[in-house]
């Protein structure tokens, strides 16, 4: 199987790991992922409020570039995963926006007609691979490892593309297919404070405090998550979140780390050491 | 404290902002909100609000202008959809959260020295020249920009950052920057003209 692969700005930055554990889980199981050539920022979360119509055009090009092959683009961040699958729900749904994005995309010679499915790695490890297939590939089971699933806002809100939106399971069978064991808690889907945690302190890192307070309370050796921003939250900024409530001390991991890690893929190629909390005595741990 | 009417006639509204909102795309069901809270009970942010969610939904609709754009609550929004999918009305509470910001932005009257908005602007800037965003470039240039003092507080985390190899200096661009440059401008080009065409 072939996919195209829009790494977003993040993943080739603080989320570098995220980028080093999918591109090797996906090569080790016989998926070929070519990056999207010249992807320009989709634009986030922050330039939807600044300017509507630009930043359709912006997440439009990397579309258009990509519709140039017949292949499903992968987007691993859950801010570009919206942005792109927005996008493809705002030209279809309103004529007036489409015809000045799909015009102003043509003045610089792309063409955009909406043919793309944009996908998340975790959909296509569960939904295209599957977990009978991944079971083949475990050679390290992560036996007696307590993992709290994360899944963040974004890629199972407003639009339920592969998961259910109150209560998310792929990131669930994952887990259970890699040999660790699901906690159960309650905020799988609750907001880490997105880019609060940075411009209002105050309140961003209780958002985030919330979420490892309760992660470490069920029992969980580890949070595992999808997206890049949660993963950055929750793991670096508990030395603020210590100062301000509590020291709490959990890892936080990319679902494609605990993955490789069961597949025996070596720890230098999953970017396990770029965790601020070391994940390396919950590893040993269980 | 300078003295401000609190209670608001009928006629201190401004119906013409309500009927904007309803015609921008996400705005299209506010009318159709029974007032039933959901969104302020699911939304994460809603304690630190001047306005809940709900609130901020019936002001909009009445017209309370001024209430509405200078509000804490548009910029707390962490566009994470809660409020969007248990609206029983199906009102794209997210959306119409964006499109207050920006008329925040273009009207100039968002809280001054808030890190939001400026985020925000600063953002689209690094868009255009290099096409990426490089997240230490950006978050350095913010607290430059807005609190010098806080930036200090980030130092721990910033080293944390580099023991990691997760932090970049430079710039990361595309190739074809005139590519992005064109679509930009063919946007505001568009734009220029239409509102030349408002006005006559």
């Amino acid at each position: 199987m072939k996919y195209l692969y829009f790494p977003g700005c993040s993943l080739k930055g603080t989320g570098r790991a995220y980028e080093e554990s999918f591109l090797a889980v996906f090569k080790a199981l016989g998926l070929e992922v070519r990056e999207l050539e010249d992807w320009n920022c989709c634009g986030a979360t922050a330039y939807m409020s600044v300017d509507e119509t630009k930043s359709y055009a912006l997440a439009g090009r990397n579309l258009a570039i990509a519709e140039r092959e017949d292949l499903d683009v992968i987007a691993p961040c859950s801010a570009c995963y919206l942005v792109l699958n927005k996008t493809q729900h705002g030209l279809k749904d309103n004529p007036e926006l489409r015809r000045k994005v799909v015009n102003a995309l043509k003045s610089a010679g792309l063409d955009y007609k909406g043919k793309v499915r944009v996908r998340h790695p975790l959909d296509v490890l569960i939904n295209d691979v599957g977990v009978e297939k991944l079971a083949k590939f475990i050679k390290n089971p992560l036996k007696g490892l307590k993992i709290a699933p994360y899944y963040g806002c974004q890629v199972v809100r407003p639009y339920s593309t592969f998961d259910d939106q109150y209560n998310p399971v792929t990131m669930d069978k994952l887990i259970e297919a890699v040999g660790a064991e699901c906690v159960s808690w309650p905020l799988k889907t609750r907001c880490c404070g997105g880019s609060l945690t940075g411009t209002l302190p105050e309140v961003g890192l209780k958002l985030a405090y919330i979420l490892v307070k309760e992660a470490k309370k069920r029992g969980a050796a580890a949070v595992v998550t999808l997206c890049p921003l949660c993963q950055f939250n929750l793991d670096g900024y508990q030395d603020q979140i210590a100062r301000k409530f509590e020291r709490v001390d959990i890892p936080t991991l990319y679902f494609t780390q605990i993955l490789g890690l069961a597949m025996g893929l070596p720890e230098s190629e999953l970017g396990i050491k770029r965790g601020i909390i070391s994940a390396q005595a919950a590893l040993a741990g269980r | 404290m300078p003295l401000e009417q609190k209670v608001k006639y009928e006629g201190d509204c401004d119906p013409e902002f309500a009927k904007w909102v309803v015609g921008e795309i996400g705005g299209e069901n506010l009318r159709h909100c029974i007032q039933c809270g959901i969104c302020s009970a699911a939304c994460p942010l809603s304690l630190y609000m001047d306005y809940t969610p709900r609130r901020i939904i019936n002001l909009a609709r009445e017209g309370f202008r001024k209430e509405v754009l200078s509000s804490f609550t548009i910029w707390l929004c962490s566009s994470c959809y809660a409020c969007r999918v248990e609206c029983p009305k199906e009102i794209h509470i997210t959306d119409i959260m964006y499109l207050l910001k920006r008329r925040a932005i273009e009207e100039g009257v968002y809280p001054r020295s808030f890190p939001i908005p400026v985020l925000a602007r600063e953002f689209g800037r690094m868009i255009f020249m290099f096409g990426r965003v490089n997240e230490t470039l950006l978050v350095t240039d913010l607290f430059l920009r807005t609190n010098w003092f806080k930036f200090l507080g980030m130092i721990g985390l910033g080293l944390n950052l580099m023991r990691t190899g997760r932090m970049s200096f430079l710039p990361d661009t595309i190739k074809r920057r005139g590519e992005l440059r064109k679509v930009l401008e063919a946007l505001d080009a568009e734009e220029k003209k239409e509102k030349k065409e408002a006005l006559s």
